[in-house]
């Protein structure tokens, strides 16, 4: 194909052409962002938890009433945890500070010797007994669950460090990379040390916001019943097919055995409620990246259709001359693509730019993440073909004009 | 002559429907992607205390040193001991510490079961320092914060449910199992975000205060925080009062300043505190001390939800891409008309009223897609609760200035893309058109 002649066409229409490489450059730009910012969206709303969430539900139990002794509140969360335990819709109950998801939560640092002032990563702590890790469905893949006689207390403001502690698969490896961290230590703000006597194989932190994705699955469990005052959590774990029984029926049993409780609607619940909670704002972003992009992409097309009827009705008369002095269809046809095309590359190599400026914008002001390439070569590859693919009618019309159109003026 | 071209106007554009309608069509998109994300934009982003933002600090101190602070800067909140000493120092002309507590609330009337109530334990100088304003009542005076006395001050809301909103000055509220005396009563208030006690991005938006308790009486009954609580090294405390005395960092201080000149004695101030402390030995670092208004500590703290940014920025670059693809739909369809240009001109018409028909005929154009965009805008804002979370979306809402701004900045977007287009419609050459025919 001459790519000669083409070219002095669009210098006879520069600011169409112009106005169409800045076009495709913008939607370039934003398509390729908001793609990647949709994806990484997406990629959070799959991440697993490894609790079984399908027959899991959290009870968000606060005490009420006048401040109970520790004593008090410790027997109080025993024989909670019998009548869970006992109802039948329940596999088993174990009490907790938090729960994967919740948003917000205890966190400490570990490292490997008690005056380490660096510490070496972070972790989500979750409280528990004996019971924790069959109510959280997750599975022990290295060492032992805690023993009954190993579970201590905790009230509140004190600070308890256990002798015991398990440990996620990715805490054991931050802080073991070479070798088994089973029946090493870990000291977690404390001058005394916790042993691994187990290791899980996933247990998600309780919060996925941006800051916490460095330690993502980072979870250790104390052998500690939480006995605070204000309240606590009791993880429950629903026979197959019996979760929505079970989570009627639990409260009830709670409030039967005390009704100096509050039980709180907007925390805890069944673990589809829970998930929803935590990537409300991912699924929201990602359906508005969804959306913008679609809608840009359409408009988009929409203009060049435009711009190119107009510029076809303008020059039929020149279509016709070509066409009497012996072009072929063909010729009219690949005449159109290849301008096009030059055109979209224009405003490629342009949107390459405007991409990566705002991406690099995003990552300083915003904090996300840099895009990778990939999404700037399918950017790329997408907005040529919708290029090709909208000048493909007006270019059709173009090949059929008649070659007697040379001979009418106008 | 306005209302000529208007017509002349209308009829070009019935003449070419499928353009016209994509031009209206991307104008409307365009203004109503970046109307529904400034409307969120709008309601996360804006100054909380318009009146006072300006004369209200927060406080920060330094007591982790440069090993342990966050990367150089003093910790978010202050621990017991700093709290109390900037307190008792007194060198603001108000000053209030707080922290976020939750009690569990008697049931009152036909209500069965207790419900949570959600405070703040405050200082007497919290209410006239933040204009909390009062339906009934008034809040407490200092005598009663060193009395460490039993007083409550409720929220509007919280009064509807335990008392159906009557006066309730005088009566007792039972709260977390121990009675407190109502001294007043708040108009609905609830400044978003919550700059005085937010932690987080969402935590700023929540539902108004059910009540707020004297701080030192909430200390005495070792209430615990409901907000954050950061310690840091190898925190050894067994119980309530260590913890009072420990590095942990759980109480807000906030300070009213009128002037620069007190600014700068209170900056003095903190860090003269700080030196103190480094001199007793408390601290082994040099003063790091940080004084924010409410502007700088919410950007500081990025109380807005990042998400509401990214969604503005990138439904305004939408917004150009729209107006861009007018302004190539525009020069298509005034330049197809160059003939008829040619005749006109040839008539004896001048440049600036081909200028002002094709500028009436952008107009228009401009005005059919914001009132789309509206329809659009009002469309998405009732759904934006798919797109925003919650507490957030709820606060996006469709008033007169946003219906205003909607329309006039379709219109004006449009014109601004229809000059090029109009001025090249203007410079048809008459001889030229009419050669041709």
């Amino acid at each position: 194909m001459q790519i000669k002649p083409v070219l002095t066409a669009l210098r006879r229409h520069k600011a169409g052409t112009v106005l169409v490489v800045l076009q495709i450059a913008l939607t370039l730009a934003i398509v390729c962002n908001a793609m990647f910012i949709l994806h990484a969206r997406l990629s959070h709303l799959s991440e697993p938890t490894g609790v079984d969430e399908a027959n899991l539900f959290v009870i968000a139990n606060q005490w009420a009433g006048e401040q109970k002794s520790k004593q008090e509140i410790d027997a109080q969360v025993r024989a909670d945890l019998i009548a869970l335990q006992q109802l039948p819709g329940v596999l088993d109950a174990a009490p907790s500070n938090s729960y994967p998801l919740r948003g917000s939560g205890w966190d400490n640092f570990v490292g490997l010797k008690p005056d380490q002032l660096q510490p070496t990563s972070d972790a989500a702590v979750y409280l528990g007994d004996e019971h924790l890790l069959r109510a959280l469905g997750v599975k022990l893949v290295a060492g032992r669950n805690f023993r009954a006689d190993e579970i201590g207390t905790l009230g509140l403001r004190e600070e308890v460090h256990p002798a015991q502690v398990i440990v996620t698969r990715a805490l054991a490896e931050r802080l073991y990379p070479h070798g088994s961290a089973l029946g090493k230590p870990l000291y977690s703000m404390s001058a005394t040390p916790s042993t691994i006597i187990g290791i899980v194989d996933r247990l998600q932190t309780q919060s996925v916001d941006d800051w916490q994705r460095a330690y993502a699955y980072q979870s250790m469990i104390w052998p500690l019943r939480l006995d605070w005052p204000s309240g606590l959590y009791y993880i429950v774990r629903a026979r197959p097919g019996q979760l929505a029984a079970a989570m009627r029926e639990a409260p009830k049993a709670l409030l039967a055995l005390d009704s100096q409780r509050i039980i709180d609607p907007s925390d805890g619940g069944s673990f589809a409620q829970i998930r929803q909670r935590a990537y409300d704002s991912d699924r929201g972003t990602a359906i508005l990246m969804g959306i913008i992009s679609a809608v840009l992409l359409v408009i988009t097309a929409a203009g060049i259709v435009g711009l190119t009827s107009f510029w076809v009705g303008q020059r039929r008369k020149q279509i016709g001359v070509r066409r009497a002095l012996g072009a072929r269809q063909r010729d009219i046809l690949s005449y159109f693509l290849t301008e096009n095309l030059l055109i979209s590359l224009g405003g490629v190599l342009l949107g390459v730019v405007l991409a990566v400026s705002m991406n690099v914008w995003l990552v300083v002001r915003m904090g996300a993440q840099p895009m990778s390439p990939l999404y700037l070569a399918a950017g790329v590859l997408l907005l040529l073909l919708l290029g090709q693919g909208a000048v493909l009618a007006p270019a059709m019309k173009a090949s059929r004009v008649p070659p007697v159109e040379a001979t009418r003026s106008v | 002559m306005f209302g000529y071209y208007f017509q002349l106007g209308m009829r070009s554009l019935r003449r070419n429907p499928v353009l016209t309608a994509l031009m209206v069509i991307a104008i409307g998109f365009g203004v109503a992607a970046s109307m529904i994300t400034y409307s969120v934009f709008r309601a996360v982003s804006g100054d909380p205390i318009p009146e006072k933002s300006a004369v209200l600090f927060t406080p920060q101190v330094d007591s982790w040193g440069p090993q342990q602070n966050i990367h150089g800067e003093p910790p978010y909140a202050l621990n017991y001991v700093d709290a109390l000493a900037l307190l008792r120092a007194h060198q603001a002309k108000r000053q209030t510490l707080l922290y976020a507590v939750w009690l569990s609330a008697q049931p009152t009337g036909e209500q069965s079961l207790p419900r949570g109530a959600d405070g703040y334990a405050v200082t007497a100088d919290f209410f006239p320092m933040f204009d909390v304003p009062f339906l009934y009542g008034s809040g407490w005076s200092a005598a009663e914060d060193d009395g460490r006395a039993a007083d409550v001050v409720l929220s509007e809301e919280f009064n509807q449910r335990q008392f159906g909103g009557a006066d309730s000055v005088g009566r007792e509220v039972v709260l977390g199992g121990r009675a407190y005396r109502v001294v007043g009563v708040t108009r609905h208030w609830n400044p978003r975000p919550r700059f005085f006690a937010a932690s987080g991005s969402t935590s700023g938006f929540k539902d108004p205060t059910d009540f707020y308790i004297p701080f030192s009486r909430a200390v005495d009954l070792k209430l615990d925080t409901a907000g954050n609580n950061s310690c840091r090294g190898n925190p050894s405390f067994n119980g309530y009062d260590g913890w009072l005395q420990s590095n942990c960092v759980w109480v807000t201080p906030w300070v009213e300043l009128d002037n620069a000149a007190d600014v700068a004695r209170y900056r003095r101030f903190l860090e003269g505190y700080a030196a103190d402390q480094q001199r007793a030995g408390r601290f082994a670092w040099a003063p790091n001390v940080r004084l924010r208004d409410v502007m700088q500590w919410l950007d500081y703290r990025q109380m807005v939800p990042p998400e509401s940014k990214i969604a503005l920025v990138v439904a305004l670059g939408f917004f150009v891409i729209c107006m861009v693809n007018t302004i190539g739909l525009l020069l298509a369809k005034f330049m197809r008309r160059a003939g008829e240009i040619g005749v006109r001109r040839a008539l004896g018409a001048p440049r600036k009223q081909i200028y002002a028909q094709y500028l009436v005929e952008a107009a228009s154009v401009g005005a059919a897609g914001g009132l789309l965009g509206l329809m659009l805008t009002a469309l998405g804002i009732s759904g934006v609760g798919i797109l925003f979370r919650p507490q957030i979306a709820r606060l996006a809402h469709l008033d007169l200035s946003l219906v205003g701004l909607c329309l006039v900045l379709a219109v004006l977007a449009t014109l601004v893309a229809a000059f090029y287009p109009a001025w090249r419609a203007a410079q048809v050459q008459p001889a030229w058109q009419l050669k041709s025919h």
